[in-house]
């Protein structure tokens, strides 16, 4: 039997406040044939890394294997002893974890670390596992592999610190290699890369592993075998084509119709065209401003928008590009250095201290993470109707009323009121937080990264009921986003961010096909498709040669260095012109329409010229 | 590394600045503290024209910004004034007592630092084990027994019922190394049971805060032993809030020292300050101030730069 890895009946339990037990992960069972790839799928709590974890043995904070039998090879690895465990760790079975760069001893090099368990387990000499490692960084395509161990984990970048954890963990050419969210924390457009990276490592040497993730359509790339769990239960075992073309399980297929990208209804075509929001040319940063008003750290630079009353303007970027910091000017709680935030005809004051009550009240922010943002120790009820108070000076039973209308506006029972949040869980945390803002009765809800916490199923029900809000209540959404399918589905219009500047703006049906803006061509190319083989297929520009480090002009284009089609002697040279294509949106680009259109090896025939 | 001298410098800057706001404060205070050298110099049956004219001869009549103007030169040129009380240069007072107090809390430090670490690092490696309860109960005992009921329970035991040790700890010079030890014991053992709890203690909780980092994981799942996880992984990034414990807890042997000083009768520069209280020396209390500031502050900044050395962040 080629069975590499056998798993059956694991049952893993955690210990409760009074001396109790809870089961965590019940009667899990699988196997892995030798040199495939199983993939762990589920929502938090699932169990997930709970089960990866225990094939090394190991279980977090006080959880225990109580029971159950995990086979790697010829091992029992539930019968080996503390030393047994430590043969076994590193050296047959390794791993790769969700955050890099919390994984990463802050005061080794990269070096010392990479190769540390060859040394623990005595595979090789310092020197063999030096040059094993530089291998290791060529196959992962780290930039200067030769030198790249000398440095410290926060010298290099998060994807490039993501692939080095993967040499870490293959240095040892283990039989086992456990994946665990390696890609989560990752951008989109970073993310494709380190895939590639991975699949190919794990295609050439032949290696066994298991890869957890929550993100089906990664999954549907990295993985031979989907093994979906919900509630530390199984719930489908089978091969990814049948998991992903025929769930036999209903909560499978309710996993994968929560990621299947849906238009929905924004429902008000008839808004006026009254702008609600104007912003004009926005500089914005942080640290000490110089004689000329700028900041030490500008993050914008030169952003320019409208949301017209009643509609959805969608902020898309990677993480670093400003967006968070766009919401902060818009709230009042970064001052901008020039520029002009306009609500409603009249500029805002920058500061929350120039601002007037009302103002504060037509505005209102949700933030990413209702864990942090709601005061645990504060009940749902006081959370709400400090400002039913503070705003519209309600008091008593007619507070009361409010807070069950509020709490039925966002489809929470009224019972909910009495509760702390800290006992709430997170999805039913972020309609409080929703429903915090609401009770101010604002114009415009700042939403910042609402669903990017939460799991798939989740989030989707958080979208539903702000696209009902929006009909009911009329207010207008600035919603801030990392992911383009949830911003193409929800906003009416879209506003593409990149280092600071606006670099596509226009309506979502100018998001749905080419042409597009380079790096919005980028950012909607590597999302992941729900489809196998879509990794292998889809179209990656050649990255381009980095630029010669120099001072370089604010001027010109932000997207320069990462840009595939950019054109030598004219985009580094030249600010890029804002251009109005024929579908409506407005670019930041040297390219005309037609070259934009073409697939990108033409481009680089048609920037040659 | 240019950036490293820079911070560097600048804590320096922090220093001098500190000094001097607390040379302000300082001079300040002492002139508040009632009655004056020339009052308890001629005593109380002294006619008040013989008190003026000895503050005349002393300087003590002329306008306070003058005098803190006067005392601020002295201090920097190292000539402190004259010891109102005795005649005798402050400088050469000082001379005579700090080397001995210095003595006297680097053999503290000396037996304590090494120990302490030891015992927090064992204790934080042991979590919640019962190696690690006894080291904390241990600890948590010697933190709440006050050092002047140790030192005079030491003294009770071994110098009194015992007769091993003398009561008054005083090695004359060319002592031979068992008359040195029987001198030190008592002295250093009380200062050595408030040190050790508390710096034991934070190393303890620095270690603890680390290694539940996630980084420590990774080095467990690759196969990483106790010792290696918490020695070569751990204890690297608790280097700054350790040698920060360590500096706060040696600036408490600074007013460890007075009590100690003055139950063993020590010649140390603590209970030089403690008499210049009491004659209403003020040259002599002010310079003693500073130079338990200065102590203080140098302590202070020496944990700084460690932490800077020690962390690659701030390093490159």
């Amino acid at each position: 039997m080629s069975e590499h890895i056998k798993v059956s009946g694991l049952k893993v339990t955690a210990p409760t406040g009074d001396n109790d037990e809870v089961t965590i992960v019940d009667d899990v069972a699988f196997a892995i044939p030798r040199g495939e790839v199983l993939a762990l799928i589920g929502e938090s709590g699932s169990g997930k890394t709970t089960i990866a974890l225990s094939l090394m043995g190991y279980a977090r904070g006080g959880c225990r294997i109580s029971s159950g039998s995990i086979r790697v090879g010829d091992t029992e690895v539930l019968s080996l002893d503390r030393s047994g465990l430590r043969d076994l760790r590193g050296r047959r079975v390794s791993y790769v974890a969700q955050s890099a760069a919390a994984s990463f001893n802050p005061s080794k090099t990269i070096m010392a670390q990479v190769t540390e368990a060859v040394l623990i387990h005595g595979v090789a000499s310092r020197k063999e596992a030096e040059i094993r490692a530089v291998e290791l960084f060529r196959a992962l395509s780290l930039p200067e592999p030769e030198s790249i161990g000398s440095r410290y984990p926060h010298q290099v970048s998060g994807g490039q610190l993501q692939r080095l954890m993967a040499a870490m963990a293959l240095i040892t050419e283990p039989e086992l290699v456990i994946f665990d969210e390696p890609t989560t924390a990752l951008d989109v457009t970073t993310q494709i890369d380190v895939l590639l990276a991975f699949k190919r490592v794990i295609r050439e040497r032949g290696i066994t592993a298991v890869y957890v993730s929550h993100d089906l359509a990664v999954v549907a790339q990295m993985a031979d075998h989907i093994l979906v769990l919900n509630q530390g239960k199984v719930r489908e075992l089978g091969k990814t084509a049948q998991v992903l073309k025929q769930p036999e399980d209903s909560y499978t297929q309710t996993l994968i119709s929560a990621i299947t990208p849906c238009r929905r209804d924004t429902g008000n075509e008839a808004t006026t065209e009254q702008p609600l929001l104007e912003i004009r040319n926005l500089v914005a940063g942080y640290g000490r401003s110089d004689k000329n008003g700028m900041p030490a750290m500008p993050i914008l630079k030169d952003v320019n928008l409208t949301i017209l009353r009643g509609r959805t303007l969608g902020v898309i970027g990677e993480s670093g590009s400003g967006k968070s910091t766009l919401a902060r000017v818009v709230a009042g709680l970064l001052p901008a250095a020039r520029g002009e935030v306009l609500l409603d005809g009249e500029p805002l004051p920058g500061t929350l201290a120039g601002r007037s009550k009302d103002q504060f009240r037509r505005i209102q922010i949700v933030f990413q993470n209702a864990d942090t943002a709601l005061n645990p120790s504060h009940s749902v009820a006081q959370v709400l109707g400090r400002p039913l108070t503070f705003y519209h000076g309600l008091k008593g039973n007619e507070r009361e009323r409010r807070i069950g209308a509020m709490l039925d506006l966002v489809k929470l029972p009224a019972t909910v009121a009495g509760r702390r949040c800290g006992e709430l869980s997170g999805g039913q945390k972020q309609r409080i937080n929703l429903a915090r803002a609401l009770a101010a009765d604002p114009e415009l809800i700042l939403c910042d990264e609402v669903t990017s916490a939460l799991d798939t199923v989740v989030g989707a029900a958080i979208l539903d009921l702000l696209v009902e809000l929006r009909r009911e209540l009329g207010v207008s959404y600035m919603f801030i986003s990392h992911d383009i399918s949830t911003v193409r589905s929800l906003c009416d219009d879209i506003l593409v961010l990149y280092a600071g500047r606006g670099v596509e703006a226009g309506s979502r049906d100018t998001f749905q096909q080419p042409p597009f803006h380079p790096y919005t061509e980028l950012l909607i190319d590597s999302v992941p498709e729900l489809e196998q083989g879509w990794l292998e297929r889809s179209r990656r520009p050649v990255a381009p040669v980095p630029l010669v480090d120099g001072v370089r002009d604010l001027e010109l284009c932000p997207f320069l260095d990462r840009c595939p089609v950019r054109i030598a002697g004219t985009c580094d040279q030249l600010a890029p012109p804002r251009v109005v294509l024929s579908d409506g949106s407005e670019i930041l680009c040297h390219h005309s329409e037609a070259e934009l259109l073409l697939p990108p090896r033409d481009y680089a025939m048609a920037a040659q010229r | 590394m240019k950036s490293v001298l820079f911070l560097i410098l600048r804590r320096i800057g922090t220093v001098l600045l500190t000094l001097f706001l607390v040379s302000m404060v300082v001079f300040s205070l002492s002139s508040l503290l009632p009655g004056d050298a020339a009052q308890q110099l001629l005593g109380q049956s002294a006619t008040p024209e013989a008190v003026a004219a000895l503050r005349e001869v002393l300087g003590l009549d002329k306008p306070g910004h003058l005098r803190y103007l006067d005392w601020l030169r002295g201090l920097i040129v190292g000539d402190p004034g004259i010891s109102l009380a005795n005649d005798l240069p402050v400088a050469q007072l000082v001379a005579e007592r700090l080397p001995r107090s210095l003595l006297l809390a680097g053999i503290a430090a000396l037996v304590s630092v090494p120990l302490a670490l030891t015992l927090g690092i064992a204790s934080a490696m042991y979590g919640g084990t019962r190696v690690d309860r006894f080291l904390n109960t241990l600890t948590l005992t010697m933190v709440a027994i006050p050092e002047f009921l140790v030192a005079t329970t030491l003294v009770l035991v071994f110098a009194v019922k015992l007769n091993w040790v003398s009561a008054l700890s005083y090695a004359p010079p060319g002592a031979s190394f068992g008359q040195f030890i029987a001198a030190y014991a008592l002295p250093v053992l009380t200062l050595f049971f408030v040190l050790v709890a508390q710096m034991a203690r934070m190393s303890r909780a620095a270690v603890l805060d680390q290694l539940s980092q996630p980084y420590v994981e990774m080095a467990v799942l690759k196969g990483a032993s106790l010792p290696r996880v918490v020695l070569r992984h751990a204890l690297p990034n608790a280097i700054g809030p350790i040698a920060n414990a360590v500096a706060l807890s040696l600036s408490y042997l600074l007013g460890g020292v007075i009590i100690v000083e003055v139950i063993f009768n020590y010649p140390g520069i603590a209970s030089l300050m403690v008499d210049s209280v009491a004659n209403r020396d003020m040259p002599l209390l002010q310079t003693c101030a500073m130079i338990f500031c200065a102590a203080y502050l140098l302590l202070v900044l020496i944990a700084d730069i460690c932490a800077i050395v020690s962390n690659p962040k701030l390093r490159t």
